[in-house]
């Protein structure tokens, strides 16, 4: 049943690939490796059960948090980066207000 | 008494199959409707399916499987971890994105659409 | 006081779990050690208030919790049956929640819950409206939100009823 498991995993793991690829917007790749991170995590704890070592638990708390904080600094990077959205959208605010 | 338990035994482990079973068809749901759902701000949806029920039916699963163990606790933790940053990731992807001025794709939408609609009305009902 | 004590109790806890060395005396007084420092760190950043430890309001969270994962279940099924029916309906929507809990950190309840149910994700957060994506226009109901809103507000022993 854990081998059902993780084929499954790694199935839907090669899904959020293809969407990684195709997809035709910025954060639908970020999204896509979200939501691939968060299939690791569930891969390395079945994976820890598949060949009996409960070690690869601890990587996955690890790789939990990693993979929060990387998609936090992806987009604060792209946000700040790309300085004419900032500009634009502060542009439209003063617009509004005056 | 010996037999209780074992009856016991035998339900923790056929509980724990089917727990992983539904985790893993949760987790492929989620990931088919990524690849399906017409726009951004939808595809997060599909998205949000594999990050609640089927990481939490998968890590229920393990820990069914390994009883009460210390293994177990970190797999809570595990799931605790997910759960608290996973809606605060999406938020962020989706705030960033409606920020950023990617507008969202809003009224009906079909697989396969026999006429075609009015999508461009304004972004907020 | 309470507030550093609670929390340096759950750093410790947090330290036993991940470590699982019980019979070293050295490793259990650093774990010890570190998590009374991180507590200390807490306090120098000014963040060790009633957000950081809500020890006196946990047993309320807890009770929220169980409502929260029934709503969660139901919502997973409805969309998983959208997701899987060859002819897939989707009835975008964009609306704003207008009745929201009083205090932030409530708001902040508020704000995770909605995106952690399926279906709906929150995209903006201001001082008086959350604006809501959701994926069918039958989870736009007002009043399913303002339900939610109020049991947010419970859940973080907010008294009386909606701002």
């Amino acid at each position: 049943m854990i081998f059902f498991a993780s084929i499954m995993l790694m199935a839907s793991m090669t899904l959020m690939l293809i969407r990684l690829l195709r997809g035709p917007e910025l954060y639908d790749r970020v999204l896509a490796v979200n939501s691939f991170g968060t299939k690791t995590v569930l891969f390395l704890c079945v994976f820890a059960f598949l060949i009996g070592r409960p070690d690869a638990v601890d990587i996955a708390i690890l790789y939990a948090l990693m993979n929060f904080i990387s998609t936090i600094a992806i987009l604060k990077f792209f946000r700040y980066r790309a300085l004419d959205i900032a500009l634009s959208r502060m542009n439209r605010n003063r617009g509004a207000g005056s | 008494m010996s037999e209780l338990l074992h009856y016991l035994e035998i339900a923790r482990h056929i509980l724990a199959s089917l727990s992983l079973l539904g985790g893993g068809f949760f987790v492929v749901a989620g990931a088919i409707g990524v690849l399906r759902m017409p726009d951004f701000y939808t595809r997060v949806h599909a998205a949000g399916v594999t990050d609640t029920l089927g990481a939490v039916l998968v890590l229920f699963g393990l820990i069914l499987l390994s009883g009460f163990t210390l293994l177990s606790a970190k797999l809570a933790l595990v799931g605790v971890f997910l759960l608290l940053t996973s809606p605060t990731a999406t938020h962020a992807v989706t705030n960033a994105a409606h920020i950023a001025g990617l507008k969202p794709r809003l009224g009906t939408y079909r697989t396969a659409p026999p006429p075609e609609e009015d999508n461009t009305k304004g972004p907020i009902a | 006081m309470g507030y550093a004590v609670s929390l340096s109790l759950a750093m410790a806890a947090l330290w036993l779990v991940l470590s699982g060395h019980y019979d070293s005396t050295l490793l259990l007084s650093i774990g010890a050690g570190a998590s009374v420092f991180s507590v200390f760190l807490a306090w120098r950043l000014h963040i060790l208030d009633e957000e950081t430890s809500p020890y006196h309001k946990v047993w309320r969270l807890f009770l929220y919790w169980p409502w929260l994962w029934w709503e969660v279940i139901k919502t997973n099924i409805t969309i998983v049956r959208t997701i899987l029916s060859p002819d897939m309906v989707l009835t975008p929507r964009m609306v704003r929640v207008k009745e929201l809990p009083r205090t932030d950190m409530a708001r902040i309840i508020f704000a995770n819950s909605i995106t952690l149910t399926p279906g709906t994700v929150s995209v903006d957060l201001d001082d008086d409206e959350i604006i809501v994506h959701a994926v069918l226009k039958e989870m736009t109901n007002k009043n399913d939100f303002a339900a939610m809103g109020a049991r947010c507000a419970k859940a973080w022993g907010e008294k009386g009823s909606l701002s």
